[in-house]
């Protein structure tokens, strides 16, 4: 682990920055850098370039015009496509050999009835999440009401839900509020409430749940976004992001 | 696949992922104009051949094809800039003198760093061979895995961990240098 002159290899002393050793050598080098001054400043460099980098480089977001251009292009290549009504398969074995349809279905049978009710709705709804999430930033119509103060969003929703969502302020923990907005998931009017983590937004959605019980964490991953889970008081709450797992977590532990 | 569903499909996967493909472009090629023109390339392939996208993580896959793009671009029209880099272990090699120059100055880095403005670090960034800037903004800014740059950057984990050691190793003495010069 160490080189000649008893330090870290730079090497690993970057991939622990980066979070990328195991544990063992993880623990060794957090032993190390407790005893070594050389290296424990070297890596606080390390962080501190970071921090720079993270907070001070320009980020080039795709600008308008090349959205506008991509529109078109796809509009272009949906022109060859010919005037149908959009079909929504809604069962995948039809255009199978009977064979295959029949172990397919019996595998459906099978699987209806090993799993409870919910994890097919629960699968729906998350669903229904994502692509909330995709569209309030795909359509720009991120919030309703933009505002970084908790005191002005939680009273707007007065009104116009029959609920009123829990709003926290999260600034000093690194999520700032954004925003809020209405949404519309499993048939019901929800609280989105959008909170940022540098150039990452976090939706996260809210509404009064079925069920009293406390349900615990759940977390899922799908397409590139993490999804989490939970109902507490009587809410259920999703949060939707790309960004990371970790700080995805830490934001609904800080909402918890 | 019926086109119309295609398109929304491709759509949903890859237009949240439209300002980190853009981002990236841009850190490629360093100016706008040409980070668009790579972006729509580069969408122009991933709808050819969405078909072969099984539905995992779709901003890997799009930044995939983006980084193609942009190196296809670069070797057309800036092939000077594609130096081929050794990635082999720099750490035996005897100690440049400009981070001797920093050690010495008893640490003043940190500083220098919370000094360090907008403008210095880009253009400081900018000087670095692609090979290093792009593990850099898909690590720090897209906040990407070795394995996910991996992917992306066709190298093996290992060489992406010495190369955001050697790309910031290189960033920490461009600025220390730019410091001295004042």
């Amino acid at each position: 682990m160490t080189d000649i002159n008893n330090h870290i290899e730079q090497k690993l002393l970057h991939g622990y920055l980066d979070g990328e050793l195991d544990l063992d050598r993880s623990l060794d080098i957090e032993g190390h850098l407790r005893k070594c001054q050389d290296c424990s400043q070297d890596y606080r460099n390390l962080q501190a370039l970071r921090s720079a980098i993270r907070t001070k480089l320009p980020y080039y977001p795709a600008p308008a015009r090349l959205r506008k251009r991509l529109d078109s292009m796809l509009r272009q290549a949906a022109k060859g496509d010919k005037p149908q009504a959009r079909s929504i398969k809604l069962w995948p074995w039809m255009g199978m050999g009977v064979g295959a349809s029949l172990v397919l279905a019996s595998m459906v049978l099978w699987s209806l009835g090993t799993t409870l009710w919910r994890a097919p709705m629960e699968n729906v709804l998350v669903g229904e999440v994502l692509s909330s999430h995709v569209r309030s930033l795909m359509a720009n119509h991120l919030t309703d009401v933009i505002s970084s103060d908790s005191h002005t969003v939680k009273p707007w929703f007065n009104g116009r839900l029959d609920f009123s969502p829990t709003v926290k302020d999260l600034v000093a923990a690194g999520f700032p509020l954004v925003g809020g907005r209405l949404d519309y998931i499993d048939k019901h009017q929800v609280a989105a409430l959008v909170f940022s983590r540098r150039q990452h937004l976090i939706n996260l959605f809210t509404w009064p749940a079925n069920q009293e019980k406390n349900q615990r964490v759940q977390n899922l991953t799908q397409q590139g976004y993490h999804v989490i889970h939970w109902t507490q008081a009587g809410m259920e709450y999703w949060a939707v992001s790309d960004l990371n797992e970790q700080e995805l977590q830490e934001f609904v532990r800080l909402y918890q | 696949m019926q086109e119309t569903e295609k398109l929304s499909r491709f759509e949903e996967a890859i237009l949240p992922h439209l300002d980190a493909a853009h981002n990236l472009a841009r850190w490629l090629v360093r100016n706008d104009h040409d980070a668009e023109d790579i972006v729509q390339e580069a969408c122009m392939r991933a709808l050819k051949y969405f078909s072969a996208y099984r539905g995992e993580n779709s901003r890997a896959w799009l930044l995939t094809i983006v980084r193609n793009t942009g190196y296809d671009w670069l070797k057309q029209n800036r092939p000077k800039e594609l130096v081929t880099v050794s990635d082999e272990d720099q750490d035996s090699e005897t100690v440049d003198p400009v981070e001797r120059f920093a050690k010495e100055m008893s640490n003043p880095e940190t500083l220098l760093l919370q000094r360090a403005d907008e403008e210095m670090l880009k253009k400081v960034l900018e000087e670095l061979p692609a090979e290093f800037r792009e593990v850099m903004i898909l690590r720090e800014i897209e906040e990407m895995s070795y394995k996910e740059i991996a992917g992306i950057c066709n190298i093996p984990i290992g060489t992406v961990m010495s190369r955001l050691a050697r790309g910031r190793k290189q960033l920490q003495q461009c600025l220390a240098e730019w410091e001295k010069q004042g």
